[in-house]
């Protein structure tokens, strides 16, 4: 098949669609953190906890819904930990970071032996199925690709919507993003930093969290170690492609999306076939490097990001 | 609350915070050990024995502890500058890249001259590597930890698909591995009849030369002020992106060391599970060593013997292996806070 053909199917829009969403989760989050001032590299140990709480709860007789709120609540809480160490006590956001993704990873890992001690194969959970959206889903091209998807996918662009307009059209919002370009501005307001900072990491994780669940009960059913491959690092490219806005950042997951959907088809041609599947494996995190580097120069980086607030230094 | 410098800490206010996030570290594990059906009291004995307890032990420990202490340098040479270099792990693998391309019977040399050779190149091509985020930084701002990060899914990649490929070894039975090297590029052992071999050596006279080199050279008083406040460095005249450049190099070039080491020493030949994410764990190192090149040898010792004593208590005690890994997350953000309070106080207000 023809790449000009590929990109006229429904299919390969709704595997677009597919791909993106838990990037838009987890971009969505890692947006927020950084809005309000602070870099969160816990996001992909974040999103392997989120993976497997989800699905374990499930698992473990759960509704589905439940089981994104038990995601949620476990990302919300490594969310607090990082959240803990970088605001208040000001701590170096790339090493706590670091150690945040590594803690979620490993103790994750520990818990999946823990409750699964024998298993080779992970079990399976009654996944997200499509839900068709009445009329809208009959439009052409766009109605499979759109319309078709899990409601989880839906709650990803509901998302989109209720953070942009909680950070442009509410004084949350407006303190979240004041305190990441000017907190002495906002503490001179009489209003705290730490909690504004710690609110916004806190529910950031919780989104990265909702992420990594929808690998589990939407994309796949099941869980396995290394799921998540990544993703959580290029959200944080995905961010600043997205010049820290919702829209924008949507725009790019969807972007992302559609090439890595695209790759998975052109590796099954005849033309992919004469290359090494690995070159295709490649293109993703390249093309978050070139995305970073056309991005660097027009980038209004949060003014705060990366800085800490210690009341009472001037 | 909000947190207020100390000017003269005691030797208490600077030792005991350290001693406490230790041993909330063993009390968690012990802890979560005890939820896998463990004796908790017998967790830390079990941890050393497993550790230290034996020759075998220790010669364990110094062979994990060896690759560390490279990526441990190579960590804390760059973070030093504030320079993020996360792609240890990548750089690693392009050491061990070049050792088996050069060490698997393409030169016919002599060991004398092949080992210093395929070492030097190991360094060329990580530095070369390195080099690429660390131009995409000075140049065009691009932040290093998502390039870096980003460049180790690339590489592995890279590798695997040469494991694959024009490096697949024709005896490996099917296996994604490399021809094993020739005999002239092994390191050979220190002592006659234990493991440890002469890469250990080289990790520790790596580390001695990266002590000179930031506390005797211009260089290093360079890095220092770049990392310190690069503003202040650049208007003291100090070509900060050069500096930057050249940090990124020597790390660079002392993570792909301990691949060289890895191979050469180690194992013998390349494969996608060389190094358990030593890259990552170099990370570690080198902030419990507070950045301090010997202090990352011990600092190693310390992580590796963890890993080991972890892995044989685990064994002995049937409990998951990853509680190796929940410990050195905790020992990493527990002791980075400790070193906080070493020097701040918390006051309410």
């Amino acid at each position: 098949m023809d790449i000009i053909e590929i990109l006229f199917t429904a299919s390969f829009w709704a595997a677009a669609i597919r791909i993106a969403t838990p990037l838009i989760f987890a971009t969505l989050g890692e947006l927020i953190c950084e809005r309000a001032g602070v870099l969160n590299l816990g996001i992909e140990g974040i999103m392997v906890a989120g993976a497997f709480a989800g699905w374990m709860a499930v698992y473990s007789g759960t509704g589905l819904w439940v089981g994104v709120a038990v995601a949620m609540g476990v990302g919300m809480l490594f969310g607090l930990v990082h959240a803990l160490l970088t605001v208040p006590f000001g701590l170096s956001q790339h090493v706590v970071g670091l150690g945040v993704t590594l803690l979620a990873t490993s103790s994750t890992y520990y818990a999946y032996r823990l409750a699964l001690p024998e298993v080779t194969n992970p079990p399976k959970i009654a996944a997200f199925q499509p839900y068709e959206i009445p009329v809208l889903s009959e439009i052409p091209l766009l109605g499979p690709a759109l319309f078709s998807q899990t409601p989880f996918t839906y709650l990803a662009f509901v998302l989109v919507a209720v953070v942009a307009l909680v950070l442009y059209r509410t004084p949350v919002g407006l303190a979240v993003r004041a305190v990441g370009e000017n907190p002495a501005a906002v503490a001179a307001q009489g209003l705290s930093v730490t909690a504004i900072r710690m609110g916004a990491v806190i529910v950031g994780s919780g989104f990265m969290a909702m992420g990594g669940a929808f690998l589990t009960m939407s994309a796949f059913d099941s869980f396995f170690f290394e799921m998540v491959n990544g993703r959580g690092w290029i959200c944080i490219a995905l961010v600043v492609f997205g010049s820290w806005r919702p829209g924008k950042a949507l725009l790019g997951a969807i972007l992302f999306a559609a090439f890595d959907a695209l790759q998975i088809r052109v590796q099954q041609t005849g033309f992919g076939a004469e290359f090494p599947y690995q070159i295709f494996l490649m293109m993703p995190y390249f093309l978050s490097i070139l995305a970073l580097v056309a991005m660097s120069r027009r980038a209004e980086v949060p003014a705060a990001l990366m800085v800490p607030f210690n009341k009472g230094e001037r | 609350m909000r947190l207020e410098p100390i000017r003269n800490p005691s030797v208490a206010r600077r030792v005991v915070p350290i001693g406490l996030a230790l041993g909330a570290t063993i009390a968690i594990a012990s802890l979560l050990a005890s939820v896998a059906g463990a004796n908790p009291f017998s967790v830390l004995g079990l941890i050393l024995k497993g550790a230290f307890g034996s020759k075998f032990a220790i010669v364990e420990t110094f062979n994990r502890a060896t690759p560390l202490i490279f990526t441990g340098l190579a960590a804390a040479v760059a973070f030093r500058a504030k320079f993020w270099n996360i792609g240890a792990e990548a750089q690693l693998y392009a050491g061990a890249l070049t050792t088996v391309v050069l060490g698997t019977g393409l030169l016919a040399w002599p060991s004398f001259a092949l080992l210093p050779l395929l070492a030097f190149v190991a360094i060329l091509a990580g530095a070369l590597l390195l080099l690429v985020p660390a131009v995409l930084k000075t140049r065009f701002g691009v932040d290093e930890v998502v390039t870096t990060l980003l460049f180790n899914f690339i590489f592995l990649l890279f590798i695997s698909m040469l494991l694959e490929g024009p490096l697949k070894d024709p005896m490996g039975m099917g296996w994604p591995k490399s021809a094993r090297v020739v005999a002239e590029a092994r390191l050979p052992r220190i002592f006659e009849g234990l493991r440890v071999h002469w890469g250990f050596a080289l990790a520790l006279i790596s580390a001695f030369v990266v002590w000179i080199i930031q506390t005797r050279s211009t260089l290093g008083f360079e890095m220092r002020a770049v990392g310190l406040n690069k503003d202040a460095a650049a208007f003291a005249g100090i070509p900060v992106n050069r500096v930057l450049v050249k940090t990124a190099l020597l790390s660079g070039g002392l993570a792909a060391l301990g691949g060289f080491s890895e191979v050469a020493g180690l194992k013998g030949s390349l494969t996608l599970d060389l190094s358990p994410g030593y890259g990552y764990t170099g990370i570690i190192v080198a902030m419990l060593a507070l950045l301090n090149p010997i202090g990352v040898i011990v600092a190693a010792l310390f992580v590796a013997g963890i890993f080991v004593g972890a892995d044989s208590m685990s064994r002995a005690a049937d409990v998951p292996t990853y509680l190796a890994d929940i410990m050195l997350a905790t020992a990493l953000l527990l002791v980075v806070l400790a070193i906080m309070l070493t020097r701040f106080r918390v006051v309410r207000d």
